[in-house]
């Protein structure tokens, strides 16, 4: 077992509302390995995006702390790269301009950071869009750019909260076999927020599955399946054994879950 | 009309049928076609535009001669090209139309730089907007011109009250553009600058400021008018130049004529300084990719 990357220990989080404190988040614990990849699942209002805005460090824990390469990490920004589910490319700036924005506010000189970022969206597919603005990009290239935007940041460790939502299932697709081969060849610890299973049962190494009311892991599953995966890998006994119990902890009905996950 | 088979589907059927065709039979429905306009050609519009000016001027030259309209009150066309003449050779029309212009741009400059950054400046502390906002808002509902006297008494009756007018109505319209712009800011774009490690000035100088860019812009046009009308007032009120003053000058000595070439000419002023505003707004624009 390799060096832990992030240690979520005892993480939790309290809202006052007029009702009283809610609680968002039970005291949470994760640990995640370096150069994993890990899946977040579990239906919406699970506190997914609480968790990762801890991490990122954009939300204070009620309790419980944040190591990152064992230093407490608790409460500071700039250690992780951030993937929100929205692109939030900037429109007044151009593609390149876009993917280097992290660069960019960490002081690297503007020059450096766009002949560093050059080669890369020409070898991610975003290659004849350097110089244009993001409006005139489909969504599957802007989720694109966004993504290199987070990988050029520069951290060891990004967390990719739904990216792929929004976009159709045939785009989707081809967005995870582009993201496995990003993966593949920077080796970055990625923690991963869907709600789609497949799709997390198909990128990871391991998922964690959530529930509601308050937050928190209800199950750790580790996905044993060898890489580099293919698409058929979806129709192996294991990946439907995971599916089936990742389908069960989450509570949709097992007997019609074929149609639950095409919807999903 | 009769229903042909018992569901109620067939009957609501039959009902709608009867409504369109109104007595036409069955099967049969009215022809109708889009409605298309035709456009004439250019040079006809333009040629019926020219008509009616001339129109309008020749019945208003022929009706004061005659005595239908009383050329002491309304002057007429002739009258008032002749005092035009007069008014740019002899008279003080550049200096009129210096003064009142750079009343205008000044105020405008002025207004709109520091509303802008009072309306970007809410961005930096909620507090300090929720404190601050009742009283912008006050000043909204204020009508500036009513300060117009007092403006005038407390910065004298030369060129500065006259660009403090002007400002007085502009700054107000651009500060709360502006601060609606700061509003409408998505909160996960700041999310996004403040997980990359950006400190609070880099997320206002590369988020707040772009973004709110084009509000700020989207107000020139209305601005320009704006300090147009405050610098105008301004003059109403106390001046020994400007545009205002001819006005009022003339009204007060019963020189019509010259009220209409004074007007005619802040007409012209106020079109030029707009499709200057209008095209500057446009390269903007271009400029922030908005």
């Amino acid at each position: 077992m390799s060096q832990t990357k992030l240690c979520v220990e005892n993480v939790s989080m309290m809202f006052p509302t007029p009702a009283g404190p809610f609680a968002a988040l039970a005291p949470v614990t994760l640990a995640i390995p370096q150069g994993r990849f890990v899946s977040l699942i579990g239906p919406s209002g699970c506190g997914k995006s609480t968790i990762f805005n801890i991490i990122a460090g954009l939300l204070e824990p009620t309790g419980g702390r944040v190591l990152i390469d064992g230093m407490d990490a608790t409460g500071t920004i700039g250690r992780v790269g951030y993937m929100l589910q929205k692109d939030l490319l900037l429109p007044w700036r151009t593609v390149l301009d876009n993917v280097i924005l992290g660069m960019e506010i960490q002081a690297v000189p503007l020059r450096i950071a766009r002949e560093r970022a050059l080669p890369l969206l020409q070898r991610y597919g975003l290659a004849g869009f350097e110089y244009l603005y993001p409006s005139s990009l489909s969504g599957g290239m802007r989720q694109r750019a966004a993504l290199l935007r987070t990988l050029l940041f520069d951290t060891d460790l990004i967390l990719l909260d739904e990216p792929f939502g929004a976009l159709d299932a045939q785009t989707k697709l081809q967005m995870q076999e582009w993201l496995m081969r990003l993966w593949s060849d920077f080796g970055k610890t990625v923690l991963f927020v869907t709600h789609d299973v497949e799709e997390a049962i198909y990128l990871s190494d391991e998922l964690h599955v959530m529930g509601t009311r308050p937050g928190r892991i209800i199950a750790t599953i580790p996905v044993n399946l060898p890489r580099p995966r293919v698409r058929t890998s979806a129709l192996t006994p294991e990946f439907l054994a995971i599916k089936e119990r990742c389908l069960q902890l989450l509570d949709v009905n097992p007997t019609g879950s074929e149609r639950v996950n095409e919807a999903a | 009309m009769t229903v042909h088979d018992g569901s109620t589907a067939g009957a609501l059927a039959e009902i709608r049928f009867a409504e369109q065709t109104e007595g036409a039979k069955p099967g049969a429905r009215a022809v109708r076609r889009l409605p298309v306009q035709k456009d004439w050609p250019l040079r006809a519009l333009v040629a019926a535009q020219v008509g009616i000016l001339i129109g309008v001027l020749s019945m208003w030259e022929i009706g004061a001669r005659t005595g239908w309209i009383d050329a002491f009150f309304w002057s007429y066309p002739s009258a008032i090209a002749q005092t035009m003449a007069i008014f740019f050779t002899t008279g003080d029309a550049w200096t009129d139309i210096s003064f009142t212009f750079r009343s205008t741009i000044f105020g405008f400059l002025l207004g709109t730089t520091t509303g802008s950054l009072l309306g970007l400046s809410f961005w930096w502390s909620r507090n300090y907007a929720t404190i601050v906002q009742p009283y912008v808002i006050c000043l909204e509902s204020i009508p500036k011109l009513a300060l117009a006297p007092l403006i005038i008494l407390v910065f004298g009756i030369g060129l500065v009250s006259k660009v403090a007018v002007a400002t007085a109505l502009t700054l107000v319209v651009s500060t709360l553009t502006a601060y609606a712009g700061v509003k409408a800011l998505d909160p996960d774009g700041e999310k996004l600058f403040y997980s990359l490690g950006a400190t609070r000035m880099q997320v206002f100088r590369k988020l707040v400021v772009p973004f709110c860019l084009p509000w700020i812009i989207s107000v020139l046009r209305v601005n320009i008018g704006l300090a147009l009308t405050g610098a105008i007032v301004g003059e109403f009120i106390a001046s020994q130049h400007g545009l205002g003053r001819a006005i009022l000058y003339a009204g007060q000595t019963y020189d019509i004529a010259l009220v209409w070439v004074a007007v005619l000419v802040l007409s012209t002023l106020a079109m030029v300084m707009y499709a200057t505003v209008s095209w500057l707004e446009g390269m903007l624009r271009k400029g922030v990719r908005q």
